[in-house]
């Protein structure tokens, strides 16, 4: 055969080489975002309480056992819509939340949750976003997963919901409890 | 009810879409007239079905008609009817339903417009056309039926993403997909031609015409989409290097090495295997960019469908289209007779050098598009690539591509003259360095290789002119004798001059707007001045308004340049309730020499009172579409030439005034 004639399949296996990875890709979700603060310490940062009553958040409070952060806001709609999720883990399966109340205006904050009730720990105040800076946050809601040393493990992005729950966060949490 | 019938019509549609895809291509092969004649009039009437299907779905969005789950979706009663009718390509189903309707349309086209098409070339054509509008039909059908209808019906829709709720972006999508779509009659074409295994000047010059079409129409729709996002986004940029932004312009780049190396087969019958290469690419970029947009697997700000059955599907499709014409390129190309030879300074050595550069600029652009899911795929972790690589290896490409820009058309074909070509554009070398210097010293102490970026674009600038003066030997014969030649002179002749003039306008505008951009960001309370580029703008303070569907804020301000009123700047900023979100309003100040570009921020945590304000000075920033317009102004011109609209016999009394100018035509 024409050695030059090789020279013709070249496009085709170009594609082929393309296709295959556009399949590979395919396969994985774009949403999941990497944290490059898993498994690292929280980072430092202390935050005003939002409800009379109840603590504010800080580095510190964040350690001795395995709890979640969600980061929220009134005005932020599938913050709603997470909300009952949160609730429940919180009563059923007795895992502290604590939140950290994202560019919010704090009496928007409380009427939110005396509608929808309060599933929270500690609720700190993070009215100009530094806080949430840096844990790496870019829009709400997000819930980090913390260890009992302090450390961040897992980091969910967008609201958390029943399947979420039940396919990671709580696997997730009894995998450290342990 | 009326929704049901466009659902039925686009069913009718898919299997009038396979009857055309296999018919007439088993026809063409028998030698069987009957079955060939079927092409046309299957082609008519699937463009009829997805048009009664694309008016139906048109009806529900201007009657708000919420039980259809596609319209509950994505419109809203509130909406200015313009945005209810853009909202119909507004989103995934609707977009793909533009997307078959332009296909179908191309095929009506042909079919009516074919009439000197040899019959089973026709045929064939039509029969590709048809098999790719099989395929995008099913993709509807199965996986993204906008005729869906939703139980409760919602009282009110969701509305359309605020961002999307502009004119500009109403006429966007529809200008992108002519181009996109367009290139599949080139595909069509190419693939037809592999099936016959002949490729002749008759050949190109059917191809031609339809790729100019669509080449003009991506051009303006690209040009669009940069125009919207510098005024829309309010982040003062006008090209991001965003995934969906590559989309648009890799078959744009093999758009033009396209029409350039059709021009080739045309004249001198070389290169033929390449063109069908460049054919075949140029749509399968227009697939690969909608697979990537419509599957999600790069993620964008323009990717607002992102699921991963549909990208699956569309995955299918695309290695049916373009691993299917790939193999019958390696196994038919290699047939393809050899066309005629020349040597490298010759006007098909410019044009092989265009190809080049482009194929080489496209495969950058290509890899660093796709570099993170490349990446992303052998475990390598989330990256993405932005303007430094672009600009890095972009950039470089395009320097010798415009300076031999220059020089191409000058050359005559088989053999040219370099040493005369470069004697006769000593005036363009003179401009480049006169406006290089001038440039220097304007803005001494800038970018050091802007002011030579300028001379390029004014070295090209000037040598297109230089040729046009060439061809109807202005100051060498009389001025009546130039006049009869200017009359003469063949149209593609002119959208070519023109073309390349446009190209010389953008560059310029890029460059400006590059190197000597000024951005100034400032907190402001009112009574606050703000300087930049020389303009001083006093900030008014905000006031609260109401639009259509939306309420307002705007922040008022005065310009002033040494102490003179220059103009008054409004910057708003709109929030939408239905879906809840905030949009940017730039104020700009457009003239010739630069845009003065304010947007306003949320208050400044900080400093209560205070508001963010962003100022930018691009200079010659408006160059950019003016020049695109300009570059499709010249493909729209070439388009109007009698040798593509009555074909072969009039070729020789159109090239007959250039003929007397020497060996150049």
């Amino acid at each position: 055969m024409d050695p030059w004639r090789l020279l013709y399949l070249v496009p085709l296996a170009a594609f082929i080489a393309v296709a295959g990875y556009f399949t590979i890709g395919l396969q994985r979700d774009p949403r999941t975002l990497p944290s490059v603060l898993i498994d690292k310490p929280v980072p430092a940062f202390a935050l005003p309480a939002l409800v009379e009553g109840k603590p504010g958040l800080a580095t510190a409070d964040l350690a001795g056992e395995v709890m979640l952060v969600n980061v929220f806001a009134s005005w932020c709609a599938p913050c709603k819509i997470e909300h009952p999720v949160l609730t429940r883990l919180a009563e059923a399966e007795k895992i502290p939340i604590h939140a950290i109340n994202y560019k919010d205006k704090p009496e928007d904050a409380r009427r939110w949750l005396a509608q929808l009730g309060d599933p929270y720990g500690r609720i700190g105040v993070d009215a100009d976003g530094r806080a949430s800076i840096e844990w790496g946050v870019y829009g709400v809601p997000e819930t980090f997963i913390v260890d009992r040393q302090g450390r961040i493990r897992y980091r969910h992005v967008g609201p958390v919901m029943p399947r979420d729950v039940e396919s990671t966060i709580l696997p997730k949490i009894r995998e450290l409890r342990r | 009810m009326i929704a049901e019938l466009g659902h039925f019509a686009l069913a009718l549609a898919l299997a009038l879409a396979l009857a055309q895809g296999t018919l007439p291509l088993i026809g063409a092969q028998r030698g069987d007239g009957v079955w060939i004649a079927l092409a046309k009039p299957l082609a008519q009437a699937q463009f009829l079905c997805i048009a009664l299907a694309f008016a139906a779905l048109t009806h529900a969005y201007v009657t708000s008609d919420f039980s259809l789950a596609n319209v509950a979706r994505n419109s809203h009663s509130a909406k200015p009817l313009i945005y209810k009718i853009s909202g119909v390509w507004g989103n995934h189903e609707g977009s793909m339903l533009l997307w078959v309707l332009i296909l179908a349309l191309f095929g009506f086209l042909v079919a009516i417009a074919g009439r000197n098409l040899p019959p089973a070339l026709g045929a064939r054509v039509l029969a590709i056309q048809g098999l790719i509008g099989a395929g995008f039909l099913a993709f509807i059908l199965f996986t993204s039926n906008p005729f869906e209808r939703v139980f409760p019906v919602p009282v009110d829709g969701n509305g359309l993403n605020p961002i999307l709720q502009d004119p500009g972006l109403a006429i966007h999508p529809p200008f992108l997909y002519l181009g996109y779509v367009g290139f599949s009659i080139a595909f069509a074409f190419a693939v037809a031609a592999l099936i016959e295994g002949r490729v002749d000047p008759a050949w190109a010059r059917w191809v031609r015409p339809w790729t100019l079409g669509a080449w003009c129409a991506l051009t303006i729709g690209i040009a669009l989409g940069s125009y919207w996002a510098y005024y829309e986004l309010g982040w003062g940029g006008w090209w991001f290097w965003d995934p969906v932004e590559n989309a648009s312009f890799m078959p744009w780049l093999a758009g033009t090495a396209l029409l350039h190396s059709a021009a080739v087969v045309e004249k001198r019958e070389a290169l033929k295997s390449w063109t069908i290469l460049l054919a075949i690419i140029a749509f399968s970029l227009s697939l690969i960019g909608t697979f990537l947009v419509r599957s999600g697997v790069l993620t964008s700000v323009h990717a607002f469908a992102t699921d991963p059955a549909r990208g699956l599907f569309i995955l299918m499709l695309l290695v049916a289209a373009i691993g299917g014409s790939l193999t019958l390129y390696a196994v038919r190309a290699p047939q393809l007779k050899l066309g005629g030879l020349f040597h490298p300074i010759s006007r098909e050595g410019g044009m092989v050098l265009n190809n080049l550069l482009l194929s080489t600029a496209l495969a950058t652009v290509f890899l660093g598009t796709l570099y993170p899911l490349f990446l992303d795929a052998v475990g390598g972790g989330k990256v993405s690539v932005g303007a430094p690589y672009f600009n890095a290896t972009f950039v470089p490409i395009m320097v010798p591509l415009v300076a031999a820009m220059a020089v191409g058309p000058l050359l005559a074909w088989k053999r040219g003259d370099l040493a005369g070509a470069l004697g006769r554009l000593k005036f363009a070398f003179a401009a480049a360095v006169a406006v290089t210097l001038t440039v220097f010293a304007l803005t001494w102490g800038g970018p050091v290789l802007a002011p030579l970026a300028m001379g390029l674009a004014a070295w090209l600038f000037v040598a297109t002119l230089a040729d046009y003066a060439e061809r109807i030997q202005l100051f060498r014969a009389p001025l009546g004798e130039s006049l009869r030649r200017a009359r003469n002179l063949p149209r593609a002749s002119y959208g070519m001059t023109v073309a390349h003039a446009g190209m010389a306008v953008a560059i310029a505008g890029m460059v400006g707007a590059s190197a000597w951009r000024v951005e100034v960001v400032q907190a402001a309370r009112p009574g606050d001045v703000v300087e930049a580029a020389g303009f001083a703008l006093r900030f008014d303070g905000v006031h609260q308004s109401k639009g259509p569907n939306y309420t307002l804020e705007s922040g008022g301000f005065t310009v002033t340049r040494q102490g003179r009123f220059i103009t008054r700047l409004e910057a708003e900023r709109r929030f939408f309730t239905d879906p809840p979100q905030v949009t940017t309003e730039a104020a700009i100040r457009t003239t010739a020499l630069g845009d003065l570009y304010v947007a306003i921020g949320e208050d400044t945590a900080d400093q209560p009172g205070a508001r963010t304000v962003r100022v930018w000075y691009n200079p010659l920033v408006v160059w950019i579409w003016v020049g695109c317009l300009i570059m499709a102004a010249g493909g729209l011109l070439s388009l109007t030439d009698r040798r593509l609209r009555v074909g072969a016999p009039s070729r020789r009394r159109a090239k007959l005034p250039a003929a007397g100018a020497g060996v150049r035509a």
